[in-house]
């Protein structure tokens, strides 16, 4: 290999990475991280992209420049160099990936145990926790009560850094249903169409669906988490950047699933104190009333072809305690 | 003597003729061009539901069709695309090579290879007919509860027509697994094999070892919906999660089925037109037994957002990011089999590239999938359905359509022509990337899948998708009007128009009846590009081959 060769090769590959560096960085592809488990999500997703960026760069760039360079030129008959391999380059090219995928496993492994992936209270999963039960109530639509018990759950549980900070997190029930999710709140009462929470805060939640599979996820804390009839789920989350989010269903549930949406709101714990009293002065009146008042405007639109209507809302079950 | 002889020569000059194609006919070439065909015309029917689903997703709003008319078509598009296209035209491509290039007369079991393929017709139909009763919509997933809940008949006859085309599909894989280990010349050893063949050996073990999970998943499925039992309802106490599981169980092997086939035709295609040796055979043919392996290990990482524990979900997440390896060792290896050689860059050669290039895509993206915490993220996003699309087309598809371009002069004895060939190669290329590429980002910023009412502010990419996939319609019509144009008038291509030193290209084109006019020789490995070149003189390989025609007689 000539000196001209090797400095041109190490140009490219100085090139290949900052280009990837650049990329893996600065690229704007994912919406706002809102929780501290969000931002280490986006680091595995920004090392991630830096490795694919480079071996996505080295590979195209062998491809155009051999379509250029090997082309066959007109009138030659022949065949080219008779390699039929060589033992070290693929011991080289099977080992990098070996070792890249090694470390995008640690790191994975890493921020899934900060986010309480592996909380044995979240994690485990010992099938389905009681029979479901059947209700002939509404529209033919088979309405199913899950069932809570107290610890068997999965999903994301409490993370080791605030378990060690012992800070109490904010309960919440969430119950999907097509095509609105319910949400309760347990120590004041409340029942929402919208999840409101204090920035700050862990939240819990205790997922749980009522008829077909559902999935609550928001894209700016990066969770998700299937809720599965007969089953209880659960996610935890610090939220630390105030704002409105989606809460969409993400599992096919429907002609509907589209519309299945709700927001997040992430506010003040003053804010957050008055919207709790707000609601319990509004509900010591009528449950209906606050539900309606979560409805989502896309469901609306749909709501009476649906079968949704007031009657429907009352026959929700008020809560599972 | 001379009766036997001529017996076998009027055997010989029996010519097939065009109803042959209609008949159930055991010639394992009349067999693989009836798969492709019958999986065309359902590759362009998945494709006319394809184009409606994204006018639906042109606008937020649901409007182009109903809702529960989208569902369906999302739904028949997905099973149609896998079922009846991909996993049928890799069957199709393997019926017609194996036999030739192990060099034997017919598959192992050519009667059985017959009624496996006509179990896909009716397969085919009755999930058409689906329709006049309201089509399955709840996905080709098909997850209970709500599989339960939607439109019991459509869903029963999707189940019934899944189970027709899983059969069919084992049959296949019987004969493929047969005739590979025992139909083979007697001097051919498994080395001596093409990479075609290791990776239907890979491919049939798959089909083999998951496909009977998936049918015994849907006949519980089955019994659920007609007589109320409770395997997968929650209302009697059944397990939804038991039937992701053994879902998954195929499904994810069934992406390896889909795709293994088409590694092999691109380890044949690249070396014949880059005049190179394959670049580290053994690596290559045990990557695709890794593979095979490796894949049975991986499903439930389609199930990291679902029931599934922390620890479950880590031992799937290492499983599924060690697969990269062998995947890995197959890109590199081809990228440096064309490396230094003499390309001829005609339209089997550009969907060649084009498949390693599209392929790659979907190989990254496929990584960072396995990752937990990211998977969290964008799992049942445009993100998974843009890493599908670019495995599932940038993969199997322009693997097929440059597996048709680099043996069709073998199966009709016409050349396609290379302007439509480069024509459909570019339209195919561009729209693919133009609809895939930004799903990714799509995915990413919280866009959902399957659903016809979306957020205003994803529209502008929407409608970049939805152009890149009309373009994609319109690249089917150069290639319907080169295959028509060239079979009636095409350009005549030899017995071997590629100089290739497969044994498929040592015979006729289209081969005789019973492929060999004589036993075929063993006179060089699969790959020797370039290796006689060097020592004999710069024969080229027409004259080796003539040369050792004449030594034999």
């Amino acid at each position: 290999m000539t000196t001209a060769n090797k400095l041109t090769i190490i140009s490219i590959a100085i090139a290949i990475a900052i280009i990837s560096l650049w990329y893996g960085q600065s690229n704007a592809l994912l919406p706002v991280a809102a929780s501290p488990e969000a931002e280490a999500v986006d680091g595995i997703f920004q090392l991630m992209m830096t490795v694919a960026t480079g071996l996505f760069l080295l590979i195209e760039g062998v491809l155009i420049y051999s379509a250029i360079r090997f082309r066959k030129k007109p009138g030659d008959e022949t065949d080219g160099p008779p390699v039929e391999g060589n033992v070290l380059i693929e011991i080289v090219w099977t080992a990098i990936p070996t070792v890249i995928v090694l470390i995008i496993s640690i790191y994975s492994f890493d921020v899934y145990n900060a986010m309480g992936g592996l909380d044995p209270e979240a994690s485990r999963d010992s099938g389905p926790q009681q029979v479901a039960e059947k209700t002939n109530s509404n529209q033919g639509l088979e309405g199913l009560i899950a069932s809570v018990s107290d610890y068997l759950a999965l999903g994301l549980g409490e993370s080791p850094a605030n378990r060690s900070k012992n800070l109490t997190p904010l309960s919440v029930d969430v119950n999907a249903i097509q095509y609105a999710f319910l949400f309760t709140y347990g120590e004041s009462g409340v029942v929402s169409g919208e999840l409101h929470v204090p920035v700050g805060q862990p939240v819990r939640l205790k997922i749980t669906a009522g008829d077909v599979i559902h999935a609550f996820w928001v894209p700016q804390l990066r969770v998700k988490q299937d809720a599965v009839p007969g089953r209880e789920a659960q996610i935890s989350f610090t939220p630390q950047r105030t704002g409105e989010y989606p809460i969409i269903c993400a599992e096919l549930c429907g002609p509907y699933h589209g519309a299945m949406k709700t927001q997040l709101i992430v506010e003040s714990q003053q804010a957050y104190q008055s919207w709790i009293d707000q609601q319990q002065v509004a509900q010591s009146q009528s449950l209906e009333d606050a539900v309606a008042v979560g409805q989502t405007d896309p469901l609306n639109a749909y709501a009476e072809e649906i079968g949704v209507n007031q009657q429907t809302l009352e026959q929700l079950p008020p809560h599972t305690h | 003597m001379t009766t036997s002889a001529e017996t076998s020569l009027s055997e010989q000059e029996e010519k097939r003729t065009w109803t042959d194609y209609f008949t159930f006919n055991t010639d394992h070439k009349v067999i693989g061009i009836q798969y492709l065909v019958t999986s065309f015309i359902f590759y362009l029917i998945g494709g006319a539901l394809a184009a409606g689903i994204r006018t639906e997703l042109a606008t937020p709003e649901s409007d182009f069709v109903s809702p529960e008319l989208y569902n369906q078509m999302f739904t028949v598009h997905g099973t149609v695309m896998i079922f009846l296209w991909i996993v049928p035209a890799g069957a199709g491509l393997a019926n017609y090579l194996i036999p030739l290039m192990i060099g034997a007369k017919d598959m192992a079991f050519p009667r059985l290879n017959a009624v496996a393929f006509w179990m896909i017709p009716p397969g085919g139909l009755l999930l058409m007919a689906s329709f006049f009763v309201g089509a399955p919509q709840a996905g080709w997933t098909s997850y209970p509860p709500l599989s339960l809940m939607t439109g019991k008949a459509g869903e029963e006859i999707w189940i019934l027509s899944i189970l027709i085309l899983g059969t069919s599909s084992i049959l296949g894989a019987i004969n493929f697994l047969a005739t590979i280990l025992k139909m083979r010349m007697p001097e051919m050893g498994f080395f001596d094999l093409p990479l075609f063949c290791w990776s239907m050996l890979a491919t049939a073990a798959m089909i083999l070892i998951s496909t009977p999970v998936l049918a015994a998943a849907l006949i519980m499925l089955s019994f659920d919906l007609i007589v109320d039992t409770s395997f997968f309802d929650p209302t009697g106490g059944g397990d939804p999660i038991v039937y992701q599981h053994m879902f998954w169980f195929y499904s994810h092997p069934a992406v390896y089925i889909m795709i293994l086939p088409f590694f092999g035709a691109i380890s044949e295609i690249l070396p014949v037109h880059a005049r190179k040796p394959i670049f580290g055979y053994r690596a290559i043919a045990f990557s695709s037994l890794a593979i095979s392996f490796l894949g049975l290990i991986v499903w439930a990482h389609h199930m990291f957002s679902s029931g599934t524990p922390g620890w479950l979900r880590m031992f799937f997440m290492a499983t599924t990011m060690i697969i990269a390896v062998p995947t890995g060792i197959k890109v590199f290896g081809w990228c440096a089999t064309i490396w230094g050689g003499k390309i001829r860059l005609n339209s089997a050669m550009l969907f060649g590239m084009g498949f390693v290039s599209a392929f790659l895509i979907g190989g990254l993206s496929g990584v960072m999938l396995a990752s937990v915490p990211f998977d969290i993220h964008v799992h049942d996003s445009y993100f998974i359905v843009a890493h599908l699309h670019y495995v599932l087309f940038g993969g199997s598809v322009l693997g097929l359509f440059a597996a048709i371009y680099h043996w069709f002069p073998k199966m009709t004895g016409k050349y396609l022509n290379e302007t439509w060939g480069r024509i459909h190669f570019v339209l195919t290329f561009i729209g693919l990337n133009l609809t895939f590429l930004p799903m990714h980002q799509l995915g990413l910023e919280g866009m959902n899948r399957r659903i016809a009412i979306y957020d205003a502010e994803f529209q502008t990419l929407n409608i970049i998708c939805t152009i890149g996939s009309y373009i994609l319609a319109v690249s089917t019509f150069p290639f319907l009007i080169n295959l028509v144009w060239s079979v009636l008038k095409g350009k005549k291509a030899g017995a071997n128009p590629w100089k290739a030193l497969t044994l498929e290209w040592q015979t006729a084109s289209p081969p005789l009846i019973e492929n060999f006019e004589e036993e075929p020789v063993l006179w060089s490995g699969p790959y020797d590009y370039g290796v006689d070149v060097s020592e004999e003189n710069d024969q080229s390989v027409q004259e080796l081959l003539s040369d050792v025609k004449a030594d034999m007689s």
